[in-house]
């Protein structure tokens, strides 16, 4: 359903996405692991435009991305590291204003789906409360409902636990493992090792922009084939 | 000292009018200065170049002129360029209006920057068209680090509109001087205009804070 094939993006004179050659099929869910500065969180967002890359290609069920911009991004939900959640907007705003804005959803059938959302986020208490009010956990909970609620065919996540206290990690990985379960395609950039190991279907190494290991998760935590993979597992595991 | 304000008692009236004057050239001027800045503002966010370029050059030129050479410019030269003979009032409500759109543009793009570009991101990642982002996410934001600086520009705006009365528009400046010169005492005119300045300057700035305020709470 994604096909990419030599991907290559540059910031000024430095280049950070190195050639990036791979496909993930639907209902996939792939983990993207890697050391800081690897260009992880570029290669996702250049997936959904929000960086434009400079040479290669990028289709999404055989199209070209640029050529359907903005249908593209009905497809494609993205969760940040950050949540991102709109501060002066209630929970259920959050995350009707989409669906209405864009796809024109009158306002009952949007808060209707969104409270079903919400439900199975489980944050039914909070549809009137404002991101302020919120934990990290809640917010990042919240953002993904948020995304969800667009319909997405393909769900992108950019480290959506790192920014979170150790206690509430948990409850946003069951989130998203309950995700998985409705088989939804995912592409994961994440440090949860034991996470990605126990979810992922396929591992991508990154390493100084280039796709170093493309892997089932199983292999690739055992039999690092690559020293620079091995190196990184030591640190990290 | 010699100090006489009952002189002055009968042309009490006459400079308290002034403030009604003042009042409106200085909500003219926002107002205009305020669309017109919102529309600068907009092409020093944007994408096209001239625009952007336009827009920077027109606030360094006004930013970096005096006002009062800008509004003798305006008041002289308009006229003898193009033989429309516009009044003191008008020629001060179109400077201040340029003026404080150069100033004003820099505040709201300022205020638009300061929003956390994470929110551009989520909404163009959501599939919002930038209409919508701009009006329904970003400004609304904006407008928290805008509205203060805009308060304060409506202060500036007040004490400078002073100039006016160098082209006899009949401002409380204007007012206190031509008392003044009919009785020959001017220190007691000119203390009754300066207190009036100060108390309206200090009715905004109590204003400004009570908005603030509310902003913060809303937090
Ligand atoms: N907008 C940008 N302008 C210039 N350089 C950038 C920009 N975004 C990223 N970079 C650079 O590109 C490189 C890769 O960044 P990227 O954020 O993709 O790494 P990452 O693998 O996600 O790292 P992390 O684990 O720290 O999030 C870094 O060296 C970063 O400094
Ligand atoms: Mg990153």
């Amino acid at each position: 359903m994604i096909d990419v094939n030599g991907l290559r993006k540059s910031f000024g004179p430095s280049e950070v996405l190195k050639g990036i050659t791979t496909k993930i099929s639907k209902g996939e869910v792939i983990a993207v692991i890697g050391p800081s500065g690897s260009g992880k969180s570029t290669f996702l967002r250049c997936l959904n435009l929000l960086e434009t890359h400079n040479a290669g290609s990028i289709k999404i069920d055989g199209k070209e991305i640029d050529q359907l911009e903005s249908n593209l991004r009905k497809k494609i939900g993205m969760v940040f590291q950050h949540f991102n959640l709109f501060p002066h907007l209630t929970v259920l705003e959050n995350i009707t204003f989409a669906p209405q804005q864009v796809l024109k959803t009158n306002k009952k059938e949007a808060e209707k789906n969104a409270l079903e959302l919400l439900q199975a986020v489980g944050l039914s208490d909070k549809a009137h409360a404002y991101p302020s009010r919120l934990s990290g956990g809640q917010k990042q909970r919240v953002a993904i409902a948020r995304a969800l609620a667009m319909n997405p065919e393909i769900m992108l996540f950019d480290e959506p636990t790192s920014a979170l206290d150790p206690e509430m990690v948990k409850e946003v990985l069951q989130v998203m493992k309950n995700l998985v379960k409705t088989g939804m395609t995912m592409v994961i950039v994440t440090h949860e090792m034991g996470f990605a190991k126990e979810v992922a279907d396929r591992v991508l190494f990154m390493d100084d922009g280039r796709l170093v290991e493309d892997e089932q998760p199983a292999i690739f935590f055992e039999n690092p084939k690559t020293e620079r993979a091995q190196v990184f597992l030591e640190k990290v595991l | 000292m010699n100090l006489d304000f009952a002189q002055l008692v009968p042309s009490i009236p006459y400079i308290l009018y002034g403030i009604w004057v003042t009042l409106q050239f200085v909500a003219v001027s926002l107002v205009l200065g305020f669309l017109w800045g919102t529309v600068l503002s907009l092409f020093k966010i944007g994408k096209v170049t001239i625009l952007r370029w336009f827009a920077d050059a027109y606030t360094s030129v006004f930013r970096g002129t005096p006002l009062i050479l800008q509004m003798l410019i305006i008041y002289y030269a308009v006229p003898q360029l193009t033989g429309m003979d516009i009044g003191a009032f008008t020629a001060g409500v179109l400077t201040f209006a340029l003026n404080s759109a150069a100033y004003i543009s820099e505040i709201i793009r300022a205020g638009i920057n300061a929003v956390d570009k994470g929110q551009k991101e989520a909404a163009i990642a959501l599939g919002v068209p930038y209409r919508s982002m701009m009006l329904k996410i970003i400004l609304p934001q904006a407008m928290k680090n805008i509205l203060p600086a805009l308060m304060n520009e409506f202060i500036t705006l007040t004490k400078e509109s002073a100039i006016v009365s160098v082209i006899g528009a009949l401002d409380i400046m204007r007012r206190a001087q031509i008392v003044g010169a009919s009785n020959y005492r001017f220190f007691e005119p000119l203390l009754l205009a300066g207190l009036i300045y100060y108390l309206l300057v200090m009715m905004l700035t109590l204003t400004g804070r009570v908005m603030e305020r509310r902003l913060a709470k809303s937090d």
